[in-house]
């Protein structure tokens, strides 16, 4: 663990604010999370009594205006939090994080209704949300959903499976989206709001995962779903709209989780390589390894660097934010993958051995490589935005 | 409910050493914490409050640096701090300390409950959370493990004991003392947080709390701490060696004559 009293970090120029949510974070990181991981790991249990936790320290509402009962940050709030989170776990941060997914859609295109109701609920912590846009077909290529929602009334009635939808079964709230008029392309998808408690609803079993097994990840399975029409977010059509802004907003959190992942695997693997001796010393005497725990250090640095910044710059409203969102994403998911690598590597043997935490950080470090987007997907982004800028 | 929470801010018992010259505590470079058993105390008050509605207030007697410990206890859901403070407290034993604090809240009106931590982990006497329920003239029941409900003016808990537990019910108003069993302390929620930092803290002096000067501090203490010392160490030690069956086999021939 890192003791930060020790530890030089850049000075990021916090806020006494945001300096607040890092301590409260930080907290339950040391005194919740830690204790809790390894066995929430092995037993593949959903961490309820730590997000009960989050939620009586005001956490789940970071991000939601203050008018909807929440506290009035940003995506750098969540990011400073996340960070936090992810260096006790990150398949609990990113059962936190998933309910920030759903919440966006709503808060981005939602109607006024949508948000005085639901948006409480999951700023206090009393309802989870999750997000639903992958499907069998659908996974980098959207376009390929399948699942459809039909007005019929004053109902939407909705057909299809979801699928890998973190927080699934566990969330009360879901945002979905679906096909509303096939023949309309990328204008022919709309986003809805589905409840756990909604006729025709049902889940799959429960996926059994590599890392992040903290988490849950099932189908949404809808059979003749009915929902009341008012569900609707935003008009009909703006679906893959919403999906991208949500995903823009989104992506910096899971660059944070790698930040924190990354600083949990440095911590570990310096603890140890001053204490392992071997030949005679310290294996921290030996340049080879010196050498790539400073390329841990450096690469781990310039992430946080990155993702901080472009945190603020969306929150300050900056322009083109796909790019700066995606690169962020990833620079520090591909960090955490190398750095926790780099970990097990240090700790040799030990570290492949689940009584030190590394091997699960290893483990936990891919995911972050893939969902929300992977970073193949990301590159594409940053690609055709620069070809764009550079055609202005 | 009105609920009052006495929380003591105490030396962090990491830090804690004896001067071996002056035969005091070397109070220097030590951080000072809510005395731990008082989170207890805290996170109790502020349950029955979520549950039963009403507010909790935190009172502390110290000098004016343990206003900390309020800012803390607000960041963690009490509602109103009061710290009891002025240079005639100074010196006080438990007798002194009761008086003080009893005082104290008399002055804050009607109160349903006040809940105190089972000891300091620095004085260690456990006789105040008792002391001010004499003074108060009210009921209390110490190192309670849980708290089974309120209604119609009464409170049953459960009070730890060597071989169980005892089923209590007490009158209200009542004090109760509590073990860390009777639940798992919150973190600071944010919003506590931003409340702790606008705090103004009420403080109290003897003349606030319309004290008699005879019965405060040194003054007004019944017991007064000769010296403190660290106990000397003068057992006999014996390292046993070998490996560790052998160590054990050692061991257990030495102890098998005592029992
Ligand atoms: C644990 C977990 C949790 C998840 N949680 C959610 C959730 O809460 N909500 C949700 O909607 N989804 C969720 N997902 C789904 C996740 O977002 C997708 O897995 C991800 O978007 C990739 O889709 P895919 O797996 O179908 O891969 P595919 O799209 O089939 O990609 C396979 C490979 O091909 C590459 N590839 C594909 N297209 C291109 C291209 N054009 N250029 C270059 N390379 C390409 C990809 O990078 C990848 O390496 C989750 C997934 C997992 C594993
Ligand atoms: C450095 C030092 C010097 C001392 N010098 C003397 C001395 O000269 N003469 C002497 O008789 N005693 C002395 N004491 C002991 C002093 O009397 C006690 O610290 C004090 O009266 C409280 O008793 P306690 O710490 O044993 O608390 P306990 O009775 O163990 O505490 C039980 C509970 O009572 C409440 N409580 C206790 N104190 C307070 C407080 N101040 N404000 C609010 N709530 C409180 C808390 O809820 C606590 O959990 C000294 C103590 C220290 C640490």
């Amino acid at each position: 663990m890192s003791d930060e009293k020790k530890v030089t970090i850049l000075n990021y120029f916090l806020t006494e604010e945001q300096q607040m949510i890092v301590d409260v974070a930080r907290q339950i990181t040391e005194e919740k999370i830690i204790p809790q991981r390894a066995e929430l790991d092995e037993n593949e249990e959903f961490p309820t009594g730590i997000l009960k936790e989050m939620a009586q320290a005001d956490l789940f509402g970071l991000y939601i205006p203050e008018e909807y009962g929440g506290f009035g940050g940003g995506c750098f709030d969540m990011v400073l939090a996340l960070e936090q989170f992810a260096k006790g776990c990150v398949g609990i941060a990113t059962s936190f994080a998933a309910s920030a997914l759903g919440a966006y859609p709503i808060l981005i295109s939602g109607s006024d209704e949508l948000k005085q109701y639901y948006m409480p609920l999951i700023a206090s912590g009393e309802k989870l949300a999750a997000f639903g846009l992958t499907e069998a077909n659908a996974g980098s290529d959207a376009s390929g959903i399948q699942t459809t929602a039909v007005l019929v009334g004053d109902e939407w009635v909705l057909n299809g499976t979801k699928q890998w939808i973190t927080n699934a079964g566990d969330a009360s709230i879901y945002s979905i989206i679906a096909i509303t008029d096939r023949a309309k392309g990328a204008r022919g998808a709309s986003m809805f709001v589905v409840e756990d408690t909604d006729p025709g609803f049902s889940y799959g079993v429960k996926e059994k995962k590599l890392g992040i097994r903290a988490s849950s990840t099932r189908e949404l399975i809808f059979k003749d779903c009915r929902i009341p029409a008012s569900r609707l977010i935003g008009r009909q059509g703006t679906g893959f709209f919403t999906v991208m802004k949500t995903l823009d907003l989104s992506r910096p959190g899971i660059a944070s989780l790698g930040v924190g992942l990354g600083q949990a695997a440095l911590d570990e693997a310096v603890t140890y390589a001053k204490q392992r001796v071997q030949f005679g010393k310290p294996i921290i005497s030996f340049q080879a390894v010196q050498h790539i725990l400073a390329d841990m250090a450096i690469q781990l640095e310039a992430s946080r660097a990155l993702v901080y910044a472009s945190a603020r710059h969306i929150d300050n409203g900056g322009n083109d934010v796909s790019k700066p969102s995606s690169m962020c994403k990833v620079m520090a998911t591909d960090m955490a993958m190398k750095v926790t690598t780099d970990a097990v590597q240090i700790l040799g043997g030990y570290g492949y051995m689940r009584e030190y935490p590394v091997e699960k950080m290893m483990r936990d470090a891919k995911i972050l490589q893939i969902y929300e987007g992977t970073n193949q997907i990301q590159r594409n982004v940053i690609g055709q935005a620069l070809n764009k800028e550079y055609s202005r | 409910m009105k609920i009052i929470v006495c929380v003591k801010q105490v030396p962090d018992a990491k830090d804690v050493r004896l001067d071996p010259k002056t035969n005091t505590l070397a109070r220097e470079g030590v951080q000072s914490i809510m005395n731990p058993f008082d989170r207890y105390a805290l996170e109790e008050g502020v349950r029955l409050k979520e549950l039963y509605g009403g507010t909790v207030t935190v009172v502390t007697m110290g000098p004016p640096q343990a206003a900390e410990v309020l800012r803390d206890a607000v960041s963690c859901g009490a509602d109103d701090a009061v710290l009891v403070s002025d240079r005639a407290f100074a010196g006080a034993d438990t007798w002194a300390t009761t008086y003080t604090l009893s005082q104290a809240i008399r002055k804050l009106g009607s109160f349903d409950l006040v809940i105190c931590g089972k000891q300091a982990i620095d004085g260690d006497t456990a006789q105040v959370g008792p002391g001010l329920a004499q003074r108060l003239d009210i009921p209390y029941t110490a190192f309670a493990r849980k708290v089974l409900g309120c209604a119609d003016g009464i409170i049953r808990l459960e009070r730890m004991m060597d071989d169980g537990y005892d089923e209590v019910e007490m009158n209200m108003p009542a004090l109760l003392t509590v073990v860390k069993d009777i639940n798992e302390p919150r973190v600071p929620s944010l919003k506590g947080k931003m409340k702790a930092k606008k705090l103004q803290v009420v403080v109290m002096s003897a003349a606030d709390i319309d004290a008699d000067p005879e019965c405060l501090g040194l003054k007004g203490s019944t017991t007064q701490v000769v010296r403190v010392f660290s106990p000397e160490f003068k057992a006999e030690r014996e390292m046993l060696v070998g490996t560790v069956d052998q160590q054990v086999e050692q061991l257990f021939s030495k102890l098998e004559p005592l029992l």
